[in-house]
């Protein structure tokens, strides 16, 4: 690959985009020109998803070495099946929905907090088995049914304003929004001060605790949201919606340049891995691959990335 | 490295009778002279106590000679042979043997394993039976009626049996007979009567022709067992003495021969009478309450480890607690423990050195990235940190220059109460001497410092003292009172301790 050697040149967040863009160039050479619009669309508005979980990841993440969150799929499942029925498919309800849908996520992203910081639990071990509480909330409440949204949810998150869909453009403009917070806000600062050295920033004066709850609460509200909207976009809340998103929270931000060791987060890096996610997948079904075959050139080429991205700067 | 083996021209070959001796010893760590040029020597059989406050040398000289550190200047000789890379191995198959500070025994392994490790002829089968008894019977030697089982992983013992067991190992022999053995604060972890018995035990070393070489600061055993007692000041020799001839005083007079800047009187005078802006009680009825008001320079005294972190960062914590309820000023700490507490390493200078003033530098709701600058560029500036711009990566610089910027970031913030937590650790003289200025005249504008060093000749800088003693706040000195050699009795639990 000729990406390989202009590699050092170009920073880490821009290999998503170069292997998203040629994974485009293959699968279009493939099922011809003419669509080659309507697989960027599909693309663009999958990947929306995956960049609102992957946001709240980045910010986890990004607040510590260890620093995880593994609730994201079932705070979406339970987000999105609370939001459904307390909207009963009715239009005037939307705005009722999506409180409840990031009421839940702020709330499971502080008990998440919660059991790390009161009962010090690894964050691995305290997500993990919320996860398992906030999913049997789901099956109790929901069961097996699928919970329809209201038909104007459902319209407005495929809507387009002159052929571009309104939702990706909404989460670019999150993405924006996000950026400006890590590196001009104290929230940001605080963020990444305490994810590169905890007593370091204590004794600098940040908050530890305080930035740290809200760094979940932020990723349990963003998968609360990614959820709700995610039930619209799809037809319906169902019990297995949020599945695929465990791994690829992750994925997305490390491929696009966050440090897993905290205090680096690259928030416009999400895009273009959760481009690359997507158009994989949709690769992958034009050439017709069996699931097996799917899932190894998934991982293979995620370990490729990550191996051939220069890595960030050396820490102390 | 650049080594001149003697008897060629300059250094004469040692007298008959020397066991181990090192000229011109000398040792830099960049800029940071740790060992200026020194001369010592130990005759067989002989015990010399080496005496020092913390940073004189003492252990650099020592890991110099036992060859875990490299010299960069001077002359070695051992048993009459010339030496030249040394190392650890090197000093063992000479007889010289070592009892460092941090403990050496391997946790996972037990009491007979670890010293096996040490002698390589404890091979084939039965060895684990044979490494046992050796330090079995070692151990029975030094510490009759230890009660310590050689089967014992050396992490489940409590520090003092571990250092019982550092030591006896240091004395077993196999192929290679002891000679000389080096001892560095062997008492300090041990209870009253394992260190009258090692005391004890190596009082009789002479008899055996075993040398010894004693570091302590309780200078009672220095004068129990040593002959000789050497004096080291920073990173020189400053006296060699009989201990025949020495007195606890002369001891403590002899270390604290330091010449030292003195705070003006008029300072401390100009403070008395404001409220304190600091008030933290002792925890007990043994321990003083400490207290700082405005414009103060308060020194954290004492032997290294005696409580003094554990109060600063105990006032840390009280001080910000206050601040954020509204009922005390701002606070800010400087860490010495730099690349652990202080660094940001994947920031800029900029962002390292502003991080504790964000909250002023907002402008309608967001960071100023034109404030931030300003004030890096300000203090970078007025500290004459030496780096090409601010948006240099904080790791490139040198570790003074990384301490002057968390220097920077307390002095720039809204704090008026300012903790240093023995900042200067690997910080050349020069930054020294600046840091000094600034700190009195930003004291003389009003702030308050509370300075913990293990640099006693630092302590001159400060108005008022509070010296620890095993974790408490024990003795406070004032003024005229604050000079090295008193503090050293303090520090050892006054005149009689």
């Amino acid at each position: 690959m000729s990406t390989v050697r202009i590699g050092p040149l170009l920073p880490p967040w821009s290999y998503g985009f170069i292997v998203a863009f040629a994974l485009w160039i293959v699968t279009i050479s493939a099922t011809g020109p003419s669509r080659a619009g309507g697989t960027l669309v599909a693309t663009v508005a999958f990947a929306a998803f995956s960049v609102l979980v992957g946001t709240g990841q980045m910010l986890v993440i990004a607040s510590g070495p260890g620093n995880i969150d593994l609730s994201i799929p079932s705070v979406m499942t339970l987000a999105a099946y609370l939001a459904m029925s307390a909207m009963h498919e009715s239009d005037g309800l939307v705005f009722l929905g999506l409180a409840v849908a990031l009421g839940v996520g702020v709330v499971a992203g502080a008990l998440n907090y919660a059991a790390i910081a009161l009962l010090r639990l690894p964050p691995i071990i305290a997500t993990l088995a919320w996860s398992f509480v906030f999913q049997s909330f789901a099956i109790d409440f929901g069961g097996e049914a699928t919970l329809k949204p209201p038909p104007v949810l459902a319209a407005s998150t495929t809507f387009r304003a002159a052929g571009i869909p309104i939702l990706p453009g909404a989460v670019v403009v999150l993405t924006l929004i996000v950026m400006v917070v890590l590196r001009r806000t104290v929230f940001g600062r605080s963020l990444l001060a305490a994810g590169q050295s905890e007593r370091a920033a204590y004794l600098a004066g940040v908050e530890v605790g305080w930035v740290r709850l809200w760094a979940y609460a932020l990723c349990g509200g963003l998968g609360a949201l990614a959820g709700y909207l995610l039930a619209g976009f799809t037809g319906g809340a169902a019990l297995n919606m949020g599945d695929i998103y465990l791994m690829e929270s992750i994925a997305v931000v490390v491929l696009g340049g966050t440090s897993v060791a905290g205090g680096d987060a690259n928030a416009i890096g999400i895009w273009g891995a959760a481009l690359f996610f997507n158009l994989l997948g949709i690769m992958l079904n034009t050439f017709r691959f069996q699931a097996g075959v799917r899932l190894f050139l998934t991982g293979v080429l995620i370990i490729a990335i990550v191996a051939l991205v220069p890595h960030a700067r050396a820490r102390a | 490295m650049d080594l001149v083996p003697p008897g060629d021209e300059g250094a004469p070959p040692p007298p008959p009778g020397v066991y181990l001796a090192v000229r011109g010893a000398a040792k830099s760590y960049g800029a940071v002279q740790a060992l200026r040029g020194v001369d010592f020597a130990v005759a067989p059989g002989e015990i010399v106590g080496v005496v020092g406050h913390n940073g004189a040398g003492k252990s650099t000289l020592m890991n110099i000679l036992a060859g875990t550190v490299q010299r960069s200047r001077g002359d070695f000789t051992i048993a009459g042979k010339a030496v030249g890379e040394w190392s650890p191995h090197e000093a063992q198959r000479h007889g010289l043997r070592c009892v460092f500070q941090e403990l050496s025994l391997c946790g996972n392994l037990t009491l007979a394993e670890n010293t096996r490790v040490i002698h390589r002829s404890l091979r084939g089968p039965g060895w684990r039976r044979r490494a046992g008894t050796l330090i079995r019977q070692q151990l029975d030697m030094i510490f009759p009626g230890h009660g310590l089982s050689v089967e014992t992983r050396a992490i489940e013992l409590p520090i003092g049996a571990r250092q019982m067991a550092e030591v006896a190992r240091a004395f077993t022999e196999t192929d290679a007979p002891v000679r000389c053995i080096i001892l560095d604060e062997p008492t300090s972890a041990l209870g009253h009567k394992a260190a009258s018995q090692l005391l004890a035990y190596v009082k009789g070393l002479p008899e055996r022709g075993i040398a010894c070489i004693l570091i302590t600061h309780r200078l009672d055993e220095i004068l129990l067992v040593c002959e000789r007692a050497t004096v080291m000041v920073d990173g020189k020799v400053v006296a060699e003495r009989p201990v025949a001839r020495l007195s606890r005083p002369t001891l403590v007079g002899l270390m604290g021969a330091i010449e030292a800047p003195h705070l003006p009187a008029s300072a401390a005078a100009q403070v008395a009478g404001r409220p304190p802006v600091v008030d933290l009680p002792g925890r007990d009825s043994l321990d003083l309450a400490i207290h700082a008001a405005p414009g103060e320079i308060i020194g954290f005294a004492g032997l290294d480890g005696h409580g003094q972190r554990e109060r600063l960062r105990a006032l840390y914590a009280y001080s910000r607690h206050r601040h954020r309820q509204g009922r005390g000023p701002a606070v800010a700490y400087v860490a010495g423990d730099r690349g652990a507490e202080g660094v940001f390493g994947l920031w800029s200078i900029a962002e390292n050195l502003t991080i504790r003033s964000i909250r002023t530098l907002r402008r309608i709701g967001l960071i100023s990235r034109e404030a931030e600058c300003d004030l890096a560029r300000e203090w970078v500036a007025r500290l004459e940190v030496k780096a090409p711009s601010i948006d240099t990566p904080m790791l490139s610089l040198s570790g003074g220059n990384q301490q002057k910027v968390l220097f920077a970031r307390a002095l720039a913030s809204d704090a008026e109460i300012i903790l240093l937590d023995d900042p200067m650790r690997g910080v050349d003289v020069n930054t020294k001497q600046e840091v000094y200025k600034l700190i009195r005249r930003e004291a003389e504008a009003g702030r308050c410092f509370v300075w913990y060093t293990t640099e006693v000749e630092e302590l001159t800088n400060c108005g008022r003292l509070y010296v620890f003693r095993e974790g408490r706040a024990r003795t406070e000195l004032l003024g005229a009172e604050i000079e090295p050699a008193r503090i050293l009795e303090t520090s050892f639990g006054g005149r009689d301790g």
